[in-house]
């Protein structure tokens, strides 16, 4: 198991008096799919810039397939592919000239380059798209078609920075199903994400990344086992039936006491280990104590809690990452 | 008891040696010229620019303005307006490299390059050459419109040449000049670079005489670039060829061209910089 394909240690880099890496370390095995969780800002995609030699750091040391990024940029970029935030295809261009162009500039053999495109097209399924300018196609064809493009020149890393931002809920699972076939291929995959819904998914390890540094890692039932139990949330159909569950009409029931009381909303929110086992005790005491209940539902831990649970201190608000700064530098 | 099982490694044959490749920088600019020429060709924009343009202007001072301005110029005015017109079309269908280039640099296209191991400059190098060919075409349609109309060019094969290759010329220089302004300018500027070769020209010879201009613009109207380029393309297709006037013509040029060149290889390097 101890064969690393990327090896980042003390990893420093500021913009000005802006410290966005504070000393990060990272161990990603040969053929994992590494997920580096944060918001914005955490400085996801200024490591992952360094990582693919676009930026160079103020301190630290980093290695891709033991090759060291500042000193031979040129032997990492062979070995390593970026698919950014936004879609870098030509819209004038067809997929498959996009294609074909990528494999020329990488200087693939001549008689190579177009069963080249035409296996990654039909990889893709852009094949009945192939012939059509990138102008027509869809936010997640784009995204696959940029994608293929990483994989031109067969990297042994594939860098993701942020996939899925701004896909749409069937586009995004098609995407987390290449991704995932991509690893099972032996493709390296560090993908960076600020949800973690997404690296649950895919990611066989996680990395957090909070204020600059790697606040916690594990697989993802690690981390969520450090964050936060899930939650039972009650809805009551009246201020009354709320108040009453917290006179104890509700007594016995675990997590009562740390439980949360939201007035406007009508709900009382239950942390809880075992939420069927919860739910059930509810429901039998508020119909023992004739509590008219709306609804139930169970919570579970979002990106929020994580950094919450991580930093002490509260999440920055998880938006879309749309700043253009952030993938400039 | 436990035995012990070692996985063997599997290694795909072939792929993933990460082995050095060769740099071909003629490869490509070769594949960054296609890449433009599909761009300029593929918008209507483009494809207005490139053709509909020059050859609408031409008819315009031909067929509109031609007969008001012609006595000042001595004989068919077509004659006189065509190098004038070839020239500024040569600048305008130019420019686009400006937008172009601006418009890389903002978009994530160019950090791809960047991790790719292509020679530098290729990208710039793949707009000058689209720009010669396209720019090439477009001059000899709007000859072809201007002979249909009563243009009657007094050149030999020697002029002809001449002319072609004072027009590659004009056009490296004209496309470097614009691959530099995009380099430094947002897209919404580049987009106007084309302002600059559509209306210094009008202060030149190539549209009027000199002598008919008021006199405070004299001074700078014979001294301009663009009188003694396109008096040398004038001279170059009538048949008249002055040596004094192209090689003036040609420093002008030669000399944009190096201070582009310069410049534009040093802020290509610090923009594409780690």
């Amino acid at each position: 198991m101890n064969d690393p394909m990327i090896e980042v240690r003390g990893l420093r880099k500021a913009y000005g008096r802006h410290e966005v890496l504070r000393g990060v370390d990272l161990d990603v095995r040969r053929g994992e799919i590494f997920a580096l969780l944060g918001p914005n800002g955490a400085g996801k995609t200024t490591t992952v810039n360094i990582l693919t030699t676009l930026v160079r750091p103020d301190g630290g040391t980093a290695t891709v397939a033991g090759i060291d990024v500042v000193r031979h940029p040129g032997a990492v970029r062979r070995r390593i592919a970026l698919t950014g935030q936004y879609a870098s295809v030509d819209e004038f261009q067809t997929g498959e000239e996009n294609l074909v162009m990528m494999a020329d500039l990488a200087h693939l053999p001549h008689r190579s380059v177009r069963r080249r495109a035409h296996e990654l097209l039909d990889r893709f399924g852009l094949t009945d798209a192939a012939g059509r300018r990138v102008a027509t196609y869809s936010g997640g064809m784009r995204r696959r078609l940029d994608l293929a493009i990483s994989l031109v020149s067969d990297p042994e890393v594939l860098v993701l920075d942020e996939p899925t931002t701004g896909l749409d809920p069937v586009s995004r699972t098609q995407l987390w199903d290449v991704v995932r076939s991509l690893a099972t291929d032996g493709t390296t995959i560090l993908l960076t994400t600020q949800y973690l819904e997404e690296a649950d998914q895919l990611a066989d390890t996680i990395a957090v990344l909070a204020d600059g540094r790697i606040a916690a890692r594990g697989t993802a039932s690690e981390l969520k086992a450090l964050v936060a139990d899930d939650k039972v949330r009650v809805v009551f159909d009246d201020a009354t039936s709320l108040a009453a569950a917290r006179g104890g009409a509700l007594a016995g029931v675990d997590g009562l006491a740390e439980a949360e009381a939201d007035d406007k909303q009508l709900t009382l929110t239950l942390p809880s280990s075992a939420p069927v086992h919860t739910i059930r005790e509810v429901l039998a005491r508020a119909e023992h104590g004739g509590l008219e209940i709306a609804g139930v539902s169970v919570v579970r831990p979002t990106l929020d809690d994580v950094f919450l649970a991580l930093t002490q201190r509260p999440a920055p608000q998880a938006t879309p990452n749309r700043t253009p700064q952030e993938t400039r530098r | 008891m436990t035995t012990t099982v070692t996985a063997p490694t599997t290694e795909t044959p072939g792929r993933r040696t990460g082995a050095p490749r060769r740099p071909s920088p003629l490869r490509d600019v070769a594949t960054m010229t296609r890449r433009e020429s599909r761009r300029a060709l593929r918008s209507v924009d483009g494809l207005v620019t490139a053709f509909a343009l020059p050859v609408l202007i031409m008819i315009v001072f031909v067929v509109i303005f031609g007969g008001a301005i012609g006595g000042s110029t001595g004989g068919d005015y077509i004659n006189y307006v065509v190098p004038g017109v070839l020239v500024m079309c040569l600048g305008m269908n130019s420019s686009s490299a400006a937008l172009a280039v601006s418009q890389d640099m903002t978009s994530g296209t160019l950090d791809r390059f960047k991790t790719l191991p292509i020679f530098g400059p290729s990208t710039l190098w793949g707009h000058v050459v689209a720009s010669v060919v396209r720019n090439l075409t477009s001059a000899a349609l709007v000859v072809l419109v201007a002979v249909a109309l009563g243009f009657r060019p007094d050149a030999g094969v020697t002029g002809w040449l001449g002319f072609a290759a004072f027009a590659v010329l004009a056009v490296v220089t004209f496309t470097w000049i614009s691959a530099v302004l995009g380099l430094v300018m947002s897209p919404d500027a580049a987009g106007s670079v084309n302002m600059i070769f559509l209306f210094i020209p009008y202060l030149s010879s190539g549209f009027v005489p000199v002598e008919t201009m008021p006199e405070w613009l004299r001074g700078f109207s014979e001294n301009q670039p663009f009188t003694p380029i396109i008096e040398s393309v004038r001279g170059l297709l009538m048949g008249t060829p002055d040596g004094a006037t192209i090689a003036t013509g040609c420093a002008w040029l030669a000399g944009f061209l190096a201070l582009s060149l310069v410049a534009g290889s040093l802020l290509h390097r610090r923009r594409t910089a780690r």
